[in-house]
């Protein structure tokens, strides 16, 4: 259902027809993953893949031996800190962690030895690692596993941090990243591994990159902007199709990179719309939404006809009740309330009592 | 001519430079003509061994190098001296953590290493950081935050770096540099570099967990990692019979072997390096621990006399002093003469 939508939206944002004159090929994100992992440490022999877990690195030992893919134990914090001296080194290692969850045990590498090094020594110390792994909730796995951490590291200057939705999405960021001289945190989601995209001839090129730092307009609208990374972009566009339905024409935006933040894509669209929702699954205090909506009254609060609505998860650690579980991430209706409310809610006049 | 211009910024300084300029004039001086005889010397303590066989204390060394030691550990005594004025008078801020004492340790490490060899180190940098070939005019304008530094001035005392050099900081987080070091290690071993890496730490430090975490995967995977813990018995204001069970540091990497040296003999720590680096090469990591002292405080705000007494202080300058042992041998085997050492 969803791959049928995707081939509606993206023949009306592609004016090149080419692309398409045969029936795109699917692709799952993981063998995107593994794709572009697979080609990069081709095509560089100083890429290499340390810790593997769920299959993302499947074939890569057999292929590439246990020099270059390396299963560590499981100390956070001693191999994330022999990843950026390797990095230190000259060497581009791609850091895997079983969940972000796990990364904080390794943090003060990711942020005190990788994200500011360049700074420090005034360029001398460049640090061309990747930090990958699933971010924020999956299913069932309780509050210490489910944590989002987009807004943690998207706050800190000399990282770039990136957050895939799609196959073509998780193909293209990852050799950007790869192949980016400073140190990335790749943001994957588990529920999304499975997931089948349509990929184009030209994503499954091996040159295939996207460029960092920019948004995608998943779905071009006039009414309301939503702005969405990760699993909520699938959310915000079935969101989108319920709205259409009832007159209200949405433009869904997939963020891609959060940090650096495509300010300039979110405000040419809020500046054509007007109205926004940022819709993300992580906690709402200090969120990506709280920055989004910063950014759009700093360039375009003219233009906003109403409030910024901001969809987030639940300010709760993770509940594991499958009912609860669900009460505590946005779903589809939640997004598509926000957008109603974005649009026939109006500022009240000053005298109305 | 560079170091009038550092004289020439502020009296303050060119007060402090005179000394050192002193010290640099040895390197005008004439060498004796038997400056490349060798001479054996023997340490002044044994090494004690853990998990190997300790290499030997008869120590080979030549007159100019003896000189170099001198002339090396004075320059860098007086440095630290001078950076200590500097911050007293507010033209340095924020931290400050000197060497002053532990001299020994990063000059007897030159001796045996090459500039592939890599080095890394904590926050108390600035030594280790001449040692590996930077400048006085790096050291001082990086302290003062001057676009001469060596990080432009963007880092500051406890982030000096020289890549070109195999020195890769300079770092502010106890402990940090260790697993770091064992990942300069791996690259080292990947790439087939035939070089090593010493991971520089502190008896403080030594009790943090990623160390044996690192130092885990560098056994597992035989990364050519040495840990070097520079012992100088106080992490921060806490003695290391407070801090740690078992202040046996060049044990506690158990399956690893470890090394127990004298940090206050240069020709000590020329040995035990030379040997650390042999062994790396072939079986993978190993811990140095050098026996030093700082006469210092952890940093500037730390007057470094409440957690120990002067009388431990003064008594360690009158018999373990680095370069006051130096000085001795250079004179007993007529070198040099006393005038010329001033």
């Amino acid at each position: 259902m969803l791959g049928v939508i995707r081939n509606k939206s993206i023949r009306h944002t592609f004016s090149n027809f080419r692309h398409f004159s045969s029936p795109a090929k699917q692709m799952t994100v993981r063998d995107a993953l593994n794709s572009a992992l697979d080609e990069e440490m081709s095509a560089d022999p100083k890429v290499g893949e340390y810790q593997g877990a769920y299959k993302i690195s499947k074939g890569l030992l057999e292929k590439y031996g246990p020099e270059r893919v390396r299963d560590t134990p499981i100390t956070e914090a001693g191999f994330t800190g022999i990843g950026v001296g390797a990095a230190y080194y000259g060497l581009k290692p791609v850091v895997e962690f079983m969940t972000f969850n796990f990364s904080m045990q390794a943090i003060d590498h990711i942020i005190n030895s990788a994200a500011k090094s360049n700074y420090m020594s005034a360029g001398q110390i460049s640090v061309p690692i990747v930090f990958r792994g699933p971010n924020g909730a999956a299913a069932g796995v309780g509050a210490q596993h489910s944590h989002c951490y987009a807004s943690w590291y998207g706050s800190c200057p000399g990282l770039k941090v990136l957050a895939p939705y799609s196959s073509e999405d998780a193909r293209g960021l990852l050799k950007a990243a790869i192949r980016d001289p400073d140190p990335v945190v790749f943001l994957e989601n588990e529920l999304l591994y499975g997931e089948s995209f349509p990929v184009s001839a030209e994503v499954l090129d091996s040159s295939f990159c996207l460029p960092i730092g920019k948004a995608k307009i998943e779905k071009e609208g006039k009414d309301v902007t939503i702005t969405a990374f990760s699993k909520m972009v699938g959310f915000a566009l079935k969101a989108a199709e319920i709205l259409e339905k009832e007159g209200i024409s949405a433009e869904v935006i997939n963020l891609r990179s959060i940090r650096p933040l495509d300010r300039s894509t979110i405000n040419a669209s809020v500046r054509k719309t007007n109205r926004l929702v940022t819709v993300e699954e992580g906690f709402p205090q200090h969120g990506v939404g709280a920055e989004i909506c910063t950014s759009v009254i700093e360039e375009s609060f003219g233009y906003l006809d109403a409030p910024v609505e901001r969809i987030a998860g639940a300010d709760v650690p993770m509940p594991y009740a499958a009912n609860l579980e669900r009460l505590a991430v946005p779903q589809v209706e939640d997004i598509v309330r926000a957008a109603k409310r974005a649009c026939h809610r109006s500022v009240p006049m000053a005298a109305a009592a | 001519m560079a170091l009038s211009r550092l004289a020439s910024s502020s009296t303050v300084g060119s007060n402090l430079i005179k000394p050192i300029t002193a010290a640099i004039s040895l390197h005008h001086r004439p060498i004796s003509s038997d400056a490349t005889t060798t001479l054996t010397i023997e340490t002044s303590l044994p090494f004690t061994a853990h998990n190997c066989s300790p290499p030997s204390t008869s120590v080979t060394t030549t007159p100019s190098e003896l000189l170099s030691f001198f002339r090396t550990m004075a320059l860098m005594r007086r440095m630290e001296i001078a950076a200590d004025s500097l911050y007293k008078s507010k033209l340095i801020r924020g931290f400050c953590h000197l060497y002053d004492g532990q001299e020994a340790v990063a000059v007897g490490m030159e001796a045996s290493t090459t500039k592939k060899d890599c080095i890394i180190t904590a926050y108390r940098d600035h030594c280790t950081f001449l040692g590996r070939g930077g400048t006085l005019i790096e050291v001082y304008s990086e302290l003062m935050g001057r676009i001469d530094g060596c990080s432009k001035g963007k880092g500051g005392s406890m982030h000096f770096y020289k890549k070109d050099s195999g020195f890769y900081g300079g770092h502010g987080i106890v402990g940090a540099q260790v697993p770091l070091g064992c990942g300069l290690a791996f690259g080292q071993k990947y790439l087939k570099d035939e070089s090593v890496t010493f991971a520089l730490y502190g008896d403080g430090a030594a009790n943090q967990g990623q160390l044996f975490e690192a130092l885990n995967i560098a056994a597992l995977w035989d990364l050519p990692a040495i840990l070097v813990c520079e012992n100088n018995h106080y992490g921060m204001g806490t003695a290391e019979w407070r801090a740690a069970k078992s202040p046996a540091y060049y044990k506690r990497g158990d399956y690893v072997p470890g090394l127990k040296v004298d940090g206050m003999d240069v020709l000590a720590v020329k040995q035990a390096v030379k040997f650390a680096k042999e062994h790396a090469l072939q079986n993978g990591p190993l811990i140095l621990e050098m026996d030093t002292y700082r006469y210092h405080g952890h940093s500037m705000s730390d007057p470094g006399s409440t957690y120990r007494t002067r009388d431990e202080i003064s008594g360690v300058r009158q018999e373990r002093d680095p370069i006051e042992r130096v000085r001795k041998l250079i004179l007993s085997h007529d070198i040099a003469t006393e005038k010329e050492l001033k």
